[in-house]
């Protein structure tokens, strides 16, 4: 067992883990961030996508122990005093989720894509979420939320509520 | 009073953003596999690796002796509460049906069956576990392909001495709905057009994202199943049916469940060896399969060989269809099993009118996972066969796609219209949902682009595909499914409970994963009603909450479960009626019901219905003879199906040098009668279409010739992402149902139903000049540009600027040992 010191969502946590725990078994089942989820074996689906230092992971390919010391955001850290962020607000108005299992994950790819690129054509939209597999929508409402929050982040605050 | 509020004047018709959502953005989702009970024990299966094999024995001594485990159970500590994974619609009488044990005894039937169960700790230990477990198999010769499967020369089963599980046949001049088939054939051969084809529905996983989990609590007086099931209540029945307990000390509960198209309409071996291995040790257990779990044990869908003859006038007017079909059911017939394929019995002449049809359908084992409904079930099969039957009869005549559609499909002003197959469809406009979605097309456009590019010898070639498709939905009339001998009803039921303080409980026998039925249902009810939609709760997917239901699959749950929705509505009303009239001290003759309120005609008195139910809860007072309560439930038997239909148009690019498609445009007009919530229905329509259009260009379920499924992760069974796809066009034609008030007819398969045929259509129709007639599913670059070297005719020219990227001289990311010879040896 190796002990490691983890922020998630804001919170410190020091466990001991077996090296060999992934990080969304971390998140899931040590920490109980349940909000995100295992939809694969292989890393092609992306439903299990966290930030890392702000950055998107995949957490099935991340290893507890490399998150020791460092910052992991997840789905449920991404609201603040209860206000949605814009991208889940742009979700829920786009209507970019059906049975929602993939969302979590589409959605920190989704901050992270506009982190990198705040102005995303639609085929750069389609291209930067290639990685996160959603089985319900067909994407058109996906690239449609990510598309309304990347125009609206010029002004101020957030058209989708 | 009733609250005041500023709801649009009519919920039903508006974009309501879903009720949903919050939980599902902010992580707050309640997944089975989210669940942990107190002492609760994580199991793992351990699964054959061969296609058929006896099992000669299971060393279970190491797992046994691994940290954190509790026990390793095979199929003989359990055999006598497992019980069996039944099928619901023996489609003949003599159908042969092999016993389909969650945890086999004595044999295995295909690659992934469960043979051991390992409980641990936890999750890790048990899968640390499972790979002790020695399991001595024996292999079978194992039967994998269908035609194969057809000779009988391997038996999936030998005890069943045949592979072949049953016959079934609808001929219209049988049952009296149209002429002879055999002799409309006959005559097309003396003096008309014979189209003959054979059409391959390769195999498909429904790849819903959840992926299955179970977990079964045994203490307490109940037992208490959740699970990632589309069907609790059928899943609480089969439990009953065949383990020995009592329905009554059996609760299932579906939690949020995340997407089924099907793949969540079973009753699965890991359900019941999760049940059995929970009730042996008498302590809560979990089952969460992995995704490669989920590919090779889930049911698959699909799978078929099509064969097709078509008759017609010279003139293009068809006069008989005749349809032989094989399916592959895999190793065990599941629960609609064999009446997948059946359902596409009615859906063959879809919306036309031929003179005589034959619909025969012949299902076989194989050593392969088992086959159940995939978003669509039968239909699809059958629309994409008759959608390319029209498209090369189109080719024979020598017209466009669409007229050759027009010149034989039912007119608006024929309706209701009984088919060749029997079926009484009650509304339609085809040509308004043709003419819509031309419009939107720019379909004259596109043509003439495409003559263009055919004459300038473009090695980009453009093809336009059609698909004007029908689909029965609503399933369905329960003495419908009684004559055909499937196990159950097709009714729903709802219940709505008027409490005290204002809001209304709706409890609905339909169990949503992922349809929006929160939002829907509260719109019904708020119109009706006349409350405000925020003050509407729907309540699902728990046996011991909605304890009647027939639940989710089918596009049934708006047709059929709305209507039970509307009905048990209008019994409140008329409850509340005479608890209005005491309350007003008027005749219950002069109320009017309007907006949630009971008015005395001409006075300006009233009462809102949410102080009737207060009134009714207190009961202080209220009139003789009348029951102090307004709830109401109701149960609703659909007397026919709804018959939604639209018109699919697909331009596709095809690369004529590489084989490789990209789609250009994808348009569709469908007519699902009255609309609830566009926005809801959009979404169902977007993610219809590319599971349909993945059919068409991605998907397929491989075996190697062991019986190993070598497509078995999402790494090989591929999904379309977002890169893959595009923003569709769509828009609708309204004609109401006229066999349920609401008008509506169903929208959750309708994308799916229609896009395969429209995008295969498109990819045939660019390189027809070729000679190409046919590129079988899916059509990846590989076969595609193998059906333009068997065609014949590669064109040399330069290509339309702006289209589909080619390999420019000079540009990035070439080979840049092309036209060397270093590459050869790379």
């Amino acid at each position: 067992m190796t002990r490691i010191t983890v922020s998630v969502d804001g919170v410190p946590y020091t466990d001991e883990v077996e090296p060999r725990t992934l990080l969304v078994h971390y998140l899931r089942e040590v920490v109980g961030k349940v909000g995100t989820v295992v939809g694969c074996d292989t890393s092609n689906c992306g439903a299990c996508t966290v930030h890392l230092d702000g950055r998107s992971v995949k957490s099935c390919n991340v290893l507890a122990v490399q998150a020791d010391g460092h910052e992991v955001t997840t789905i449920e850290g991404l609201a603040v005093d209860g206000e949605l962020h814009p991208m889940q607000a742009a979700f829920h108005e786009n209507h970019a989720l059906q049975c929602g299992y993939c969302t979590p994950g589409m959605i920190m790819q989704a901050v992270d894509l506009l982190t990198e690129n705040p102005h995303p054509t639609e085929d750069e939209i389609r291209q930067g979420m290639e990685g996160n597999l959603c089985r319900c929508t067909g994407y058109h409402n996906i690239v449609k939320a990510v598309a309304a929050v990347a125009g609206s982040t010029s002004g101020e605050g957030s058209g989708a509520r | 009073m009733t609250a005041v509020d500023d709801r649009p004047t009519a919920e039903i018709g508006t974009a309501r953003r879903r009720k949903e959502d919050r939980r599902l953005v902010t992580g707050r989702t309640r997944w089975t596999d989210n669940i942990q009970l107190p002492g609760m024990l994580h199991l793992a299966m351990v699964r054959s690796p061969f296609a058929h094999a006896t099992i000669n024995g299971v060393d279970t001594a190491a797992a046994k002796a691994a940290p954190g485990v509790i026990a390793v159970l095979t199929g003989s500590d359990i055999a006598d509460i497992q019980g069996v994974n039944i099928t619901a619609w023996p489609i003949s009488p003599d159908q042969k049906t092999p016993d389909h044990l969650p945890m086999p005894l004595e044999r295995v039937a295909h690659a992934g069956e469960i043979v051991a169960v390992v409980a641990a700790r936890t999750a890790a230990q048990a899968r640390d576990a499972a790979e002790l477990v020695d399991v001595d198999l024996e292999e079978l010769p194992a039967v994998l392909d269908l035609k194969r499967a057809a000779t009988d020369e391997v038996l999936a089963h030998p005890a069943l001495e045949t592979n072949k599980s049953a016959f079934w046949q609808l001929d219209s001049a049988a049952q009296g709905s149209g002429g002879d088939v055999d002799e409309a054939i006959a005559t097309a051969r003396e003096s008309g057009i014979v189209i003959e084809r054979e059409y391959r529905q390769q195999r498909l996983i429904p790849a819903f994202m959840e992926p299955r989990s179970t977990v079964v609590d045994p203490t307490g007086e109940q037992v208490v199943m959740w699970s990632a099931t589309q069907v609790p209540h059928v899943l609480r029945f089969c439990i009953a049916a065949t383990t020995g307990l009592p329905e009554s000390k059996i609760r299932v509960i579906a939690p949020d469940v995340g997407g089924g198209f099907g793949g969540k309409l079973q009753s699965t071996p890991e359900e019941f060896v999760t049940l059995a291995v929970a009730r042996t040790l008498g302590k809560p257990c979990k089952y969460t399969e992995t995704r490669s779990e989920t590919m090779v044990s889930a049911h698959h869908g699909r799978d078929q060989w099509q064969k097709l003859t078509l008759a017609a006038e010279k003139d293009g007017t068809v006069t008989a269809l005749k349809v032989d079909l094989m399916a592959d059911l895999g190793a065990y017939a599941a629960i609609v099993g064999g009446g997948v394929p059946v359902l596409g019995a009615w859906m063959f002449n879809s919306i036309y009118k031929f003179g005589a049809y034959q619909f025969n359908c012949t299902t076989y084992y194989t050593n392969k996972t088992w086959v159940d409904a995939y978003r669509g079930a039968g239909r699809p099969e059958a629309t994409y066969a008759i959608e390319r039957l029209m498209d090369e009869l189109a080719a024979e005549v020598g017209v466009d796609p669409l007229e050759i559609r027009e010149k034989n499909w039912i007119g608006h002003e024929e309706f209701p219209f009984t088919t060749v197959a029997g079926m009484t469809y009650d509304s339609g406009n085809y040509e308004a949902a043709t003419a819509r979605a031309k419009e939107l097309f720019g379909y004259d456009e596109l043509r003439a682009e495409q003559q263009r590019r055919r004459e300038s010898g473009d090695p980009v070639q453009l093809g336009i595909g059609v698909s004007t498709f029908t689909e029965m939905c609503g399933l369905a009339p329960s003495r419908v499914l009684g004559s055909l001998d499937y196990g159950a009803g097709g009714w729903e039921s709802a219940s709505i409970r008027m409490l005290a303080t204002g809001t209304v409980e709706v409890v609905t026998g339909a169990s949503a994963h992922g349809q929006g039925h929160e939002t829907a249902w509260s719109q019904i009810v708020a119109d009706r009603l006349g409350v405000p939609f925020e003050s509407v709760e729907v309540l699902h997917g728990d046996t011991q909450i909605a304890p009647k239901g027939m639940d989710t699959y089918g596009s049934r749950s708006l047709v059929v479960g709305g209507e039970a929705l509307v009905r048990a509505a209008d019994k409140v009303i008329e409850k509340a009626r005479p608890l209005a009239a005491h309350m007003l001290e008027a005749s219950v003759d002069d109320l009017e019901f309007t907006e949630g309120r009971f008015t005395v005609k001409g006075t300006d008195k009233g009462v809102g219905i949410t102080d009737v139910a207060l009134a009714a809860w207190t009961g202080h007072d209220y009139p003789e003879g009348v029951e102090p309560s307004i709830d109401a439930d109701a149960t609703y038997d659909p007397v026919n199906f709804s018959f939604p239909h639209g018109t699919h148009l697909c331009a596709m690019e095809v690369d004529t040098e590489t084989g490789a498609t990209r789609m250009r445009t994808y348009v569709c007009v469908d007519d699902i009668g009255t609309i609830i919530n566009p926005l809801i229905v959009e979404g169902q329509v977007h993610g219809g279409l590319v599971q349909g259009i993945a059919q068409a260009l991605w998907e397929g379920a491989e075996y190697d010739e062991q019986g190993t499924l070598v497509s078995g992760s999402f790494v090989d069974y591929t999904l379309p992402t977002s890169a893959d796809t595009i923003s569709f066009v769509t828009d609708h034609t309204t004609s109401p149902s006229t066999s349920n008030s609401l008008g509506t007819k169903g929208v959750g398969e309708a994308g799916t139903i229609a896009s395969t045929p429209a995008v295969v259509n498109a990819v045939v129709d660019a390189l027809r000049p070729m000679g190409v007639d046919d590129v079988e599913m899916p059509c990846t670059p590989e076969r595609v540009w193998k059906a333009i070297r068997s065609g014949g005719g590669t064109q040399h020219a330069d290509t339309t600027p702006a289209q589909q990227a080619h390999f420019d001289e000079g540009a990035p990311n070439q080979d840049p040992a092309a036209g060397t010879t270093d590459g050869v040896v790379q």
